[in-house]
């Protein structure tokens, strides 16, 4: 699985705090049974009125148009734990998510696909969200061994990750599966000393 | 660090190793599936070419995309019926118990979880749901996951997870008459905030939770993942125990004989139990104590489930939220059309919804039933109500209060998670506005993007049912 230890591209800002996962993908979109699609989805409500114009949502305004790197504010993606939400981000090209806070699970769906999601004080969103806002073209690099955020190829300033997730990131190791089949030997042990598991 | 505590207790005994991320891969003694979230999880194990590892640990249910008026196949909505299709398949190929309609026991996956004695203290549960957290009122450990977790787990039986912090949250002395457990839990996220769990396990206790019911303990863990906690857990008692005695999944319960228990394995299981609760010395990350004589009904005003109020007060003034908060306060009062320093009481609701997994059960039934009967649903209103699970329906229609509701003007359905995140027909249209008794007030959950809800107990649905705006059920119950 591939290493992931830089993410580089343009910035696209989505501001508010609280940003729940139904607001990410509203659940009629849930109905479908595989994620293919989900890239057309993201923000949906936000994004276009009831004839399916724009509304000029971040995400549809040209100057943002390929951002790789999205500007979140406080427990962005908090609510459901559809992956869903993580998922259509990624399908419409997010690669990197930048954000003062971040709910659990979402953070961890966003690992186990390979989106980092990245935080930064409150004061430091709002200037990354006018930086962004008042020239989009400005190229940003995520620097995951560094913790440092670029800004046309200049250090910008640090960010914190969990450490759990930037290891499974620069490591490779992101997609679990692999990892937890090969203690196979050792969860059978824990299953066994497990009285329920036994019906005691 | 928390030490001692069944978080501890529970998460050590699940310990398979430990990551070199710095994760822990911890065995999951637990796995609910339901359609929504599982069909890509299946895809992925059978692409990957890999088995379900403990198909006997994992369960499936169907809750999400059911209609609720009527169950029969094929659903008009053809990609519901897709997706039902596709747990069909996958529950048999790969060999999982599926309790659909068939059964009798289909439901919300966190209702007939504890109701069949499937859930138990110390375990750990996983399902593909954020309100897995629910099923921590018996003292397990319960994790909301994603999709590609959920083919970890069905892959590996396993999760790669990050250990927590405890925080112990004490509510003490007595509720007052009319407060009941949802509004405990709504005070609590509006106390500690959305985001205040995150990070943390909350372990709640103190003499409120004591004398609380089983059905009163999920309300409340149920809603943990509302303040931000991923799981939220009550130590098992005797309470716990005599809920789960005979439950057909339960320690000693005989597939044959239900209402026989084998007396030495149920207190085998009992002995475990109690030795997975948290000690007297156990030590927390942090405490918080409230006090329930300080708990009002509680109504939501806003589009997060921590913009709450007591019924009788008035909307708090965008100046008294900090300065982080004010957007969405803003948005919050924009999207409702409410103004502050207004009262909530008697904002006229369109729609009433009884139900969900926060308040889909039978106590939850009773509870609204005593409000309803003798009275008439409001003629603006449309009101229904979904029990949680065939089995709860089934229990109810047998005292009679499917008929209470059904003369009061409710309509009466099938089980099913409804109108709480409308991806079934019952939707609401427009700028309509409902009371529910569900856990969710976020902008477009019920089905419309332009919808309102006002999250409050099901007693208070019941009550604005009828009255045809938020009320203090209080008063309804003096005149009754
Ligand atoms: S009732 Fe609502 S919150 Fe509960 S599982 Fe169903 S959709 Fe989720």
């Amino acid at each position: 699985m591939s290493k992931i230890t830089q993410i580089e591209g343009k910035a696209v800002p989505v501001e508010g705090n609280d940003i729940d996962t139904d607001r990410i993908i509203p659940a009629r979109y849930l109905k479908e049974i595989t994620f293919t699609n989900m890239g057309k989805y993201p923000f949906y409500d936000e994004r276009f009125d009831a004839e399916g114009r724009p509304k000029g949502h971040p995400f549809d305004l040209p100057q943002f148009a390929g951002a790789h790197i999205l500007f979140v504010n406080q427990n962005f993606g908090c609510g459901s734990s559809r992956e869903h939400a993580p998922q259509a981000l990624m399908r419409f090209g997010i690669r990197a998510i930048v954000g003062e806070s971040f709910a659990e699970i979402f953070a961890g769906n966003c690992t186990m696909l390979g989106i980092p999601t990245a935080t930064v004080s409150h004061a430091e969103m709002e200037k990354l969200q006018a930086l962004v806002k008042a020239k989009p073209e400005t190229k940003f690099t995520l620097d995951l061994e560094k913790k440092t955020l670029l800004s046309e190829g200049k250090e910008h300033l640090r960010f914190d990750i969990h450490e759990s997730k930037r290891n499974a990131l620069v490591n490779g190791t992101w997609d679990s599966t692999g990892i937890l089949l090969a203690n196979a030997g050792k969860t059978a042990e824990v299953a066994q000393k497990l009285p329920y598991v036994n019906g005691f | 660090m928390s030490k001692g505590t069944l978080y501890n207790k529970v998460w050590d005994a699940h310990v398979v190793d430990k990551l070199p991320t710095g994760q822990y891969q911890i065995f999951i003694g637990l796995h609910l599936i339901h359609e929504v979230t599982s069909p890509q999880a299946f895809d992925m194990v059978a692409e990957k070419g890999l088995k379900v590892a403990y198909p006997g640990r994992t369960f499936a249910t169907v809750d999400h995309i059911v209609p609720t008026k009527s169950q029969a196949r094929p659903f008009a909505d053809t990609e519901a019926e897709q997706m039902m299709g596709a747990i069909e398949r996958n529950v048999r190929n790969f060999g999982i118990p599926f309790f659909d309609f068939n059964s009798g026991n289909q439901g919300i996956v966190h209702i007939i979880g504890p109701e069949m004695g499937l859930t138990q203290p110390g375990m750990t549960i996983a399902c593909g749901d954020s309100h897995t957290s629910t099923h921590g009122a018996f003292g397990t450990l319960a994790f909301g996951i994603g999709t590609t977790q959920v083919r970890d787990v069905l892959a590996t039986q396993c999760l790669g997870l990050d250990a927590l912090k405890v925080r112990r949250v004490n509510v003490n002395g007595e509720l007052k008459p009319g407060v009941t457990a949802k509004d405990v839990t709504l005070y609590i996220i509006q106390k500690l905030g959305v985001k205040g769990g995150i990070g943390y396990a909350y372990e709640y206790g103190g003499s409120v939770f004591d004398n609380f019911t089983m059905e009163e303990r999920m309300t409340v863990c149920n809603m943990a993942i509302e303040g931000g906690a991923r799981a939220g857990y009550v130590n098992p008692d005797q309470t716990t125990f005599d809920y789960l005695k005979g439950r057909k999944y339960a320690p000693g319960t005989s597939p044959e004989a239900m209402a026989k228990v084998d007396e030495a394995k149920w207190q085998k299981a009992v002995a475990y139990w109690k030795s997975v609760a948290s000690g007297h010395d156990a030590q927390y990350d942090d405490v918080v104590n409230f006090n329930g004589e300080d708990i009002e009904p509680i109504v939501t005003w806003g589009i997060t489930p921590d913009q709450s109020v007591g019924v009788n007060d008035k909307l708090p003034e965008v100046g008294k939220f900090s300065a982080d908060e004010v957007k969405t306060v803003e948005l919050a009062y924009k999207h409702m059309d409410l103004k502050p320093g207004s009262p909530i009481k008697g904002t006229p609701i369109d729609v009433a919804f009884i139900g969900s997994c926060t308040n889909g059960r039978l106590s939850d039934l009773r509870e609204a039933a005593k409000v309803a009967k003798g009275r008439k649903v409001a003629k603006t209103v449309r009101a229904f109500v979904v029990p949680g699970s065939q089995q709860v329906k089934a229990a109810a229609e047998k005292e009679g209060l499917d008929k209470v509701f059904t003369e009061a003007g409710f309509e009466w359905r099938g089980a099913g998670c409804s109108m709480c995140l409308a991806m079934n027909p019952d939707k609401l249209k427009g700028r309509e506005i409902s009371a529910s008794s569900s856990n969710r007030n976020f902008i477009g959950r019920q089905g419309s993007k332009d919808g309102r809800t006002i999250l409050m107990s099901p007693a208070m649905v019941a009550a604005a049912a009828v009255e045809g705006c938020v009320t203090d059920v209080r008063e309804l119950m003096q005149h009754h």
